[in-house]
């Protein structure tokens, strides 16, 4: 009973505290506070997932939610800010509020309607419901993996990752084809305490991202989150000024890119042949399978998410030269 | 409970004890300098307490490695970007406070 | 009332925030934000409603749908955030012109 009651404590505390990250996130004036103020809220959120019990979607939390996300934000502030200081428009300031407006007045009557009428569903949900666990539970023999989540991402709804690899690819050709906005400036030499603790973790983030691929199988992790460590690495050393050269940020990075996905086409083309069914994997084949799958789909999702990070300057480097 | 769990229950506490004393000085304290000085210092003890307090109840070798490389990446991190946020606010012309 | 039913409230909450600054604010960096809030939220109420299996372990399809959200999420948040920094480089201003002002 006293340690319901202290996870009841708890859980309400870290609902509360997330409301709270998220409000003043969305409220206070200062954007560079905004973001710090949403990495923060991110870690909080992984620690949400884990009181959930998902601690695969933890880990994919922490790694791209609080870590991924506030590097692209805080980069795209920086460019903001020297957007303002280059022209003399306000960039990255906002405006004056200007009082509370009609909108705002209406919005604060239909959004309260709105929330309690998505509370008063939730609750009056029926509290079992076992959706597809059971059917998970019952396949999971003939997946090939016994961690069900990877045996859902891989094998049951594979289809669903080989889509999501193909939104990434979009979303990076999106961001290449607009170019880049902003100038290189002239780089600075990185500091040399953030250079030497990339080069001490870029081989560690390397074995994680491995270690975390392996156990994907069995236990908490997967390609997702080994592609975010990877993808980590990759911000890390472009925080310190490496950039890849010209040449392999042709066609290797290309190659690289379209790995997960084409792997994953030519598997689902297979399978559909023999198996009948696009990507059903046969159970005896299925362990190393979903290994090779999900080997490419991390290295193209890293390579990807870093892209992502390092955006079009680069590539409008290479238009300029 | 056996001595082990009370032992765990001390270092658990003392670790709190740690991280709220750092907390408090990162509301109290009056510039980014002492801040960070309060921050780093209180949860890099904190932090080693509660991986001490969890090692003495691991049930393998391999969980105490794995809890004592969080810590030490913990460590390694922490004073890495506690020199660099106090480098980035002395360029931007930031004083240390006087009083 | 369960801790999945605290949690998915929570999310309720974080929905409802996240959609009103996303209404309000005329910044575009804090509507990224903001969207960004509306899609924890919405991760939080699956997850949450997975919890609800019976037995000790939930339901791991709507974990997989939150780790692949995840991972959209963050290129969907690169891709606009590019879209913002071309709009203020042409533009000169990182906010969606607002027709009271013409």
């Amino acid at each position: 009973m006293e340690t319901m009651m202290v996870a009841w404590m708890l859980d309400s505390l870290l609902g509360l505290g997330l409301l709270w990250l998220a409000w003043r996130c969305l409220a206070c004036p200062n954007l560079f506070k905004a973001i710090v103020l949403f990495v923060a809220f991110g870690l909080l959120m992984a620690l949400a997932w884990v009181r959930l019990e998902a601690p695969d979607v933890a880990l994919a939390e922490a790694a791209i939610g609080a870590g991924l996300t506030g590097a692209l934000l805080m980069v795209a502030l920086a460019q903001l800010q020297s957007i303002e200081t280059n022209g003399d428009a306000a960039g990255a300031t906002e405006k004056e509020e200007r009082g509370i407006r009609p909108l705002q007045w209406l919005l604060l009557i239909v959004l309260p309607l709105i929330a309690t009428g998505l509370g008063y569903i939730i609750l009056s949900f029926p509290p079992d419901a076992p959706g597809l666990s059971t059917a998970v539970a019952t396949h999971l023999e003939a997946s090939g993996v016994s961690n069900p989540v990877t045996a859902v991402l891989l094998n049951f709804r594979g289809y669903d990752t080989l889509l999501e690899l193909i939104v990434l690819l979009l979303a990076l050709l999106g961001v290449w084809s607009l170019g880049g906005t902003v100038p290189q400036q002239a780089a600075t030499p990185a500091p040399l305490v953030l250079e030497t603790l990339t080069r001490l973790l870029v081989p560690v983030l390397i074995l994680t991202a491995a270690y975390l691929l392996w156990v994907g199988a069995h236990a908490p992790g997967g390609a997702f989150q080994a592609g975010s460590v990877l993808a980590a690495a990759g911000v890390l050393l472009l925080l310190i000024g490496r950039h890849p050269r010209a040449a392999l940020m042709a066609l290797p990075l290309r190659l690289i890119l379209v790995l997960g996905p084409a792997t994953f086409l030519v598997i689902a083309v297979v399978t559909m042949l023999i198996e009948d069914a696009l990507l059903k994997l046969p159970p005896e084949h299925a362990g190393k399978l979903i290994l090779l799958l999900e080997t490419t789909a991390m290295l193209s999702i890293g390579a990807t998410l870093a892209a992502l990070f390092l955006g079009g300057r680069r590539h409008t480097d290479k238009e300029h030269s | 409970m056996t001595l082990i769990d009370y032992l765990t229950a001390a270092l658990l506490l003392a670790g709190a004890i740690f991280f709220f004393a750092g907390t408090v000085g990162l509301l109290r304290f009056p510039d980014v300098y002492t801040r960070l000085h309060a921050l780093t210092k209180a949860d890099n003890v904190g932090l080693g307490l509660m991986v001490v307090a969890l090692a003495i109840q691991a049930e393998s070798w391999t969980a105490v490695g794995k809890l004592l490389l969080i810590w030490l990446l913990v460590m390694l991190a922490g004073a890495s970007v506690a020199h660099l946020v106090a480098r980035g606010a002395l360029r931007r012309g930031v004083r240390p406070w006087k009083q | 009332m369960s801790i999945a039913h605290l949690y998915a409230l929570v999310s309720v909450g974080l929905i409802s925030l996240g959609l009103y600054a996303l209404i309000v604010h005329a910044h575009l960096l804090r509507k990224i934000l903001a969207i960004n809030v509306m899609g924890s939220g919405i991760f939080l109420l699956l997850v949450a409603l997975a919890q609800r299996t019976g037995t000790a372990l939930p339901d791991p399809v709507p974990h997989a749908m939150v780790i692949t959200g995840i991972v959209v999420a963050v290129s969907a948040t690169a891709l606009a955030l590019t879209l913002m920094l071309k709009l203020s480089a042409q533009t000169g201003c990182a906010e969606l012109p607002d027709k009271e002002d013409e």
